[in-house]
């Protein structure tokens, strides 16, 4: 009928909806030019999903789309949509058409009649428009009117039979009772489910007092679905779908880069610090200062500048900071300066999935390279245990995949040991660097210790550490053993004064000997000297005494000469001796 | 009797569907009944003119709609419950 109708995004047959995981678990959104059926109780989500597809077409797709409204007039569909933020520019507005199709009030009816024609008008209306999308909602409310069953079936399948025939992606809203046993057998238009190619189902359902909504594909014809219930969630930007990330789905790029904990002497026990992109736990029980050592991170990611997102579920984002602040972690300036955001979730409330969409929507608003959750452990008391657990799988999930560094603290029960064996939020195994804290009493003290559990593809150090929080910042200090105690606090300090005594008492010694030393270098360095003077003085009596000698030698004889030539003598005497005979 | 209002009649029909066909007997026979030589039937075939069906919103065919006497009144389906279709046109208890 028209051109251009080759889906833009995702894969070949399907028209993608837009909304973040369905497309996922669909493998690409909704069947291409065939008909969906979106089964759901009242307030589930059937008119926000509906009108995301078609806002999704006409934004993405350059498919134009018609709402046929048969329960809300379009008028109050737009102004609940105004709220979600799509950003609807007004030549968007103009390729999305509604149809006002609400009973009259005054209507009368009598006897059975069809729906030729609203499908001639809308025959008029995707000739004049190129519509490629249709939404049909609330269709149980015309359906309704319809005298018979038999009638009923006869206008769905006419309305089925002029979609497929025009090629037309359509969706079909309809209310009924999502009790899974009931669904098929009790609503009267059960039949639809068989009849179409795509079939989903919302589920609205409070667990324990919390809200819960599910989303799953019923059925889809030709294509591999995700067939589980996923959770989702209407939020700012509508609906959003947790997916569960498929097989096939692409490795994500893992960081060989590290980050630091801002703990110096952590950072060399985990081997150069975290990975960049790792999910790091710290445990610990109350006052075990996770939420100190968090804060040290997030100090050393924003010093690099990198974008940090804070998300306390303790106390106000404003009380932590005065709070590290007194053990020298200064956020404040970050905060000003806008590398971190600071999140107070004590104001969300909701199920765990909520909070797991709040994060990510904050942490994507923000940019964030590095998340912290202080703590995780708040999620298990929202709702049921199972849904807590994948919801913490789906946030170490969402980081590693997004290659956001996160670190979460999880408060342990002062009862539980540490290896948490019934905890519900097992994500122990998940995580890749797991810390633990803890106190150690001894000697009528209670002192930290920190330790790692584990450390995925680091490695690390097997010691326990004792953590000092001090004005001046986190630091470890190594532990004593003793006797096979370990030695933390005053006994560490002790330990340490006495040895730090010693080594002065040798140093001094040693100073000592020095100088002992030196002064009898001195002593004998003087002595060479005198020594040395005396040789010179006895070399100089011993040249002198030869000097002496010889000039006698030549006098005696210049004199007996003298005498020869005085008694007239030979000049020369008969013998070479020249001596006196 | 003669100053007893004309009854203006728009029925929206969908080509020759089986219910179109019937609305449009019943309401033939009824007209002839109840209303000899004051009503006016303008029946609209909702495939050719689909531009009128939108602007009177006609979704579901066959309709009726009556434009007058006002209050403007509309009634949907073959309109084989006579006695339903009369009191729905104030045409009930007045007539005999």
């Amino acid at each position: 009928m028209q051109s251009g109708r080759l889906p833009v995004l995702g894969a070949a047959g399907k028209a993608p909806t837009g909304i973040s995981g369905f497309d996922a678990i669909t493998g690409g959104g909704l069947p291409l030019g065939r008909t969906t059926l979106l089964v759901g109780g009242p307030g589930s989500g059937k008119t926000v999903f509906a009108l995301q597809f078609l806002v999704h077409g006409v934004q993405k797709c350059k498919e134009p789309g018609i709402f046929v409204a048969f329960e809300e007039t379009s008028g109050r569909i737009l102004g609940n949509a105004s709220s979600f933020g799509w950003g609807i520019t007004a030549s968007q507005r103009k390729k999305l058409f509604f149809l006002d199709a609400q009973p009259q009030s005054d209507l009368i009816q009598s006897g059975d009649f069809d729906f030729c024609g609203m499908l001639a008008a809308l025959e008029a209306k995707t000739q004049a428009t190129g519509a490629r999308r249709i939404v049909f909602d609330a269709l149980d409310i015309v359906l309704a009117l319809l005298p018979d069953p038999h009638a009923q079936r006869r206008e769905i399948y006419r309305l089925h039979d002029w979609l497929l025939a025009r090629e037309l992606t359509g969706v079909i809203t309809l209310k009924a009772d999502t009790d899974e046993t009931n669904a098929i057998s009790q609503q009267p238009f059960g039949f639809m489910q068989f009849m179409v190619d795509c079939a989903v189902i919302l589920n609205h359902s409070v667990v324990q007092g919390v809200s819960q909504r599910n989303l799953r594909v019923q059925k889809f014809r030709g294509s591999s679905f995700d067939e589980n219930e996923s959770p989702f969630l209407i939020g700012n930007s509508g609906f959003e779908v947790a997916g569960a990330r498929t097989l096939d789905s692409v490795d994500t790029q893992v960081s060989t880069e590290r980050v630091s904990s801002g703990v110096e002497r952590l950072d060399t026990m985990l081997g150069g610090g975290y990975y960049r992109g790792a999910s790091v736990l710290v445990t610990g029980f109350s006052g075990t200062a996770k939420t100190t050592l968090s804060g040290a991170f997030v100090q050393a990611a924003c010093q690099r500048g990198e974008r940090t997102l804070f998300v306390s579920f303790d106390s106000e984002g404003s009380e932590v900071i005065r709070n590290l602040a007194s053990v020298g972690i200064r956020l404040d300036r970050f905060v000003k300066s806008g590398v971190l955001r600071m999140a107070s979730a004590r104001a969300i409330t909701g199920s765990a999935e909520t909070y797991l969409v709040r994060i990510k929507a904050l942490a994507r608003e923000h940019r964030a390279r590095c998340v912290v959750i202080d703590p995780v452990s708040t999620w298990s008391r929202s709702g049921t245990d199972l849904s807590a657990h994948s919801v913490a799988e789906r946030l170490i999930d969402w980081s590693k995949a997004d290659g956001t560094t996160l670190l979460c603290t999880r408060l342990l029960d002062e009862m539980s040991s540490p290896a948490e064996g019934s905890s519900p939020l097992q994500i122990s195994a998940q995580v890749d660097t797991w810390i633990h804290l803890n106190y150690l009493v001894q000697a009528g003290e209670r002192n930290r210790g920190l330790s790692i559990i584990k450390s995925r593809g680091t490695a690390h150090s097997n010691q326990v550490r004792e953590l000092i929080l001090s004005d001046g910042g986190v630091t470890l200090a190594d532990i004593y053993t003793a006797g096979g105690e370990v030695l933390m606090g005053t006994l560490r300090w002790e330990k340490e004064r006495a040895e730090r005594v010693a080594n002065e008492a040798s140093e001094v010694a040693g100073k000592l000997k020095r100088v002992r030393l030196d002064a009898e270098e001195a002593e004998l360095e003087v002595r060479l000297k005198s020594l040395q003077t005396e040789l010179a003085a006895k070399q100089i009596e011993k040249a002198l005494l030869l000097s002496s000698s010889k000039s006698r030698a030549g006098d005696v004889s210049r004199d007996r000469t003298r005498l020869e030539e005085l008694r007239g003598a030979d000049a020369s005497p008969p013998d070479g001796n020249g001596g006196p005979t | 009797m003669s100053r007893l209002p004309v009854f203006k009649f728009r029925l929206y029909v969908a080509d020759d569907a089986v219910n179109s066909a019937q609305a449009r007997a019943n309401l033939a026979a009824l007209c002839r009944a109840y209303l000899p030589d004051r009503y006016e039937i303008e029946v609209v075939d909702v495939f050719k003119e689909p531009k009128r069906a939108l602007a009177d919103a006609i979704f579901m065919t066959p309709t009726l709609i009556r434009l007058a006497p006002l209050p403007v009144r509309r009634i949907v389906g073959t309109l084989s419950q006579t006695a339903l279709v009369l009191r729905a046109l104030d045409l009930d208890g007045g007539i005999e």
